[in-house]
């Protein structure tokens, strides 16, 4: 490996490094690996050797070219890159080049980042395996018989396999957390509106954020800093800049007050609550206190989001026509068109949720369903209020189960949902959450363990997944 | 894992409505296979049914809405032809769209 991007970056910056030999480092394990791996739709090398190339000679010339310089990243194939495919694993959008960059995208290039890739997903981010997309799916990278989680599968595996530092990706309800604990890497959620949507494909929108992977704590903390911070082109961004992590990862959990939540749903296997209760034991060796809480509508928290997610997606994916862009496939008449275009261009899972999401929006139905669920999510944030009175973060496991089987999960769509148990109330709250690697589970394969946080607690969130990182790597 | 639920499918014709109104063409199969998929998924969500939500107030984002005004300037907006390249079809700067209403026969 080439060490964390944290030190990349400093060697780049201070010339002691070059951002090309770094580049050239990840590609051959690209080149090695990736015909197996499968973590990219699109990878760019030539556009990355050019831009490495011009990293390189700003430092030459005395610049600095920022925090990341030289710093190999992904992105999630439904972040915009302009001029650049973005498909969003999707026949629907193959081909099609975003006339802008997102956000995301554009902070990253300014702090000196260079893009090797797009990473495969599940189709528009729906999915818990990466066996939704339309081009295959992507395997774990410890076991490639295995799923590595998803829908940020590519993102997480692009990390966990060395072909790029660090990446980004998007979790509408645990597609960042999930498969960083099933690729045994850093994953972070941040708080919603900490990061700017703009120019990310729009899956669920009150639900989805975009936040990094990492191999360290410490470098998803410096990728968080340079995408954070408030953007006037999304309305839901905070007004307000991105929170200082630099100092908070050494300063300990002395007297911090962590929550076991004492009516989590059941369901996690042994390995998984095993290493909980050894990440539980650390925290509390450390200084931390350990305090049993209640988050009585957790357990409700499936339901609600697999009916409020899917009724947002069946009003964003409306916009997919065979119009504007995309996949047209032609007809007589409008109608036919679009529905023969949607018909040809969208996957069995999108298609799946298009239905459930607009058969609880409809007539009849609005009110048993998605009415219900909206104040599910109430009850669930008020939850997390209270226990919140009583803790600073709470300890969850990320992942039911280690890694499982490609093709174990793919018939049953609701065992699948099942996957994101213990990652979806966070969303529904808007708060940050972290899935940590903590040890292995069963067959050695890795176990996350998941921090949660009150809304806007990125600091302590941070604080205390550095020390569980410092318990595992010490 | 979750033992298989035998819940009742949706009916066909529920299924065909909804796929009407989310213009979704659905084959034979993919409208049989709905209505089972999402019967066994709406029985798993009765599981909020018995809870008491009368004074509950909607949570529909993390956020109160409000507001959102910037300064009544002119910013760049994106390319008109490089937005129009990526249709499947123009004309004369426009997007290009089937009849509405269909061809007469």
């Amino acid at each position: 490996m080439s060490g964390p991007a944290s030190d990349i970056a400093m060697g780049v910056r201070d010339g002691s490094r070059s951002a090309v030999t770094v580049l050239e480092d990840y590609l051959a394990r690209i080149d090695a690996r990736e015909p197996r791996i499968h973590a990219f739709n699109v990878v760019l090398a030539d556009e990355a050797r050019h831009r490495a190339a011009d990293i390189d000679a700003l430092v030459a010339n005395g610049a600095d070219p920022g925090p990341l310089a030289g710093v190999p990243v992904a992105l999630k194939d439904n972040m915009c890159t302009r001029g650049v495919p973005t498909t969003c694993s999707s026949k629907i959008l193959e081909g099609w080049r975003p006339p802008y960059d997102a956000t995301v995208v554009r902070r990253l290039s300014e702090a000196g980042a260079v893009v090797v890739g797009k990473t495969n997903l599940d189709e528009f981010a729906m999915g818990s395996s990466t066996e939704n997309s339309a081009f295959g799916p992507t395997r774990n990278p410890h076991d490639p018989t295995r799923v590595p989680g998803g829908s940020s599968g590519g993102s997480a595996a692009a990390v966990a396999a060395g072909f790029v530092a660090v990446s980004l990706g998007s979790d509408t309800g645990g597609s960042i957390r999930q498969p960083a604990a099933l690729c045994g890497v850093v994953g972070v959620k941040p708080s919603y509106g900490a990061v700017s949507r703009y120019g990310l494909v729009a899956f669920a929108s009150s639900l989805d954020q975009i936040g990094p992977f990492a191999n360290t704590v410490a470098d998803a903390a410096l990728v968080l800093q340079v995408i954070a911070g408030h953007d006037p082109a999304d309305s839901t961004s905070i007004p307000q800049p991105a929170a200082d992590l630099s100092d908070v990862l050494t300063e300990g959990v002395e007297g911090v007050r962590v929550g076991r939540i004492v009516d989590l749903p059941s369901g996690a296997d042994p390995d998984v609550d095993e290493r909980l209760e050894a990440a539980l034991e650390t925290l509390q060796t450390a200084g931390a206190k350990i305090v049993d809480v209640e988050v009585p509508a957790f357990t409700y928290g499936l339901t609600a989001y697999y009916l409020i997610a899917p009724a947002e997606a069946s009003s964003n994916l409306a916009r997919y026509d065979g119009v504007r862009y995309g996949l047209r496939v032609d007809a007589t008449e409008t109608n036919a068109m679009y529905a023969a275009t949607r018909a040809e261009g969208f996957g069995d899972e999108v298609k799946r949720r298009i239905m459930l999401g607009t058969y609880a929006l409809s007539a009849g139905y609005y009110d048993a369903y998605y009415g219900k669920a909206l104040k599910v999510r109430r009850l669930i944030a008020d939850d997390f209020e209270r226990a919140y009175q009583h803790a600073d973060v709470l300890l969850t496991p990320t992942s039911p189960t280690v890694a499982f089987p490609i093709g174990e999960r793919t018939d049953n769509p609701f065992a699948m949902y099942l996957c994101d148990t213990y990652t979806i109330p966070t969303n529904l709250a808007g708060h940050p959450a972290v899935s940590v690697p903590f040890g292995t589970g069963a067959g050695r394969l890795p176990v996350g363990v998941q921090v949660l946080a009150p809304m806007l607690a990125e600091p302590m969130m941070f604080r205390v997944a550095a020390e569980l990182e410092r318990a595992v790597t010490s | 894992m979750s033992e298989p639920v035998a819940a009742d499918p949706l009916s066909a014709d529920v299924i065909a409505k909804v796929a009407k109104l989310a213009r979704l063409e659905l084959t034979a199969q993919e409208a049989d296979r709905f209505a089972r998929q999402l019967g066994d998924m709406l029985s798993h969500f009765a599981d909020i049914d018995a809870l008491v939500l009368d004074d509950v107030r909607p949570m529909s984002q993390p956020y109160a809405l409000r507001n959102v005004l910037r300064d009544d300037t002119v910013d760049p907006g994106l390319d008109r032809d490089e937005v129009l390249a990526a249709a499947p079809a123009t004309e004369d700067h426009r997007f290009r769209v089937p009849p509405i209403r269909g061809v007469a026969p």
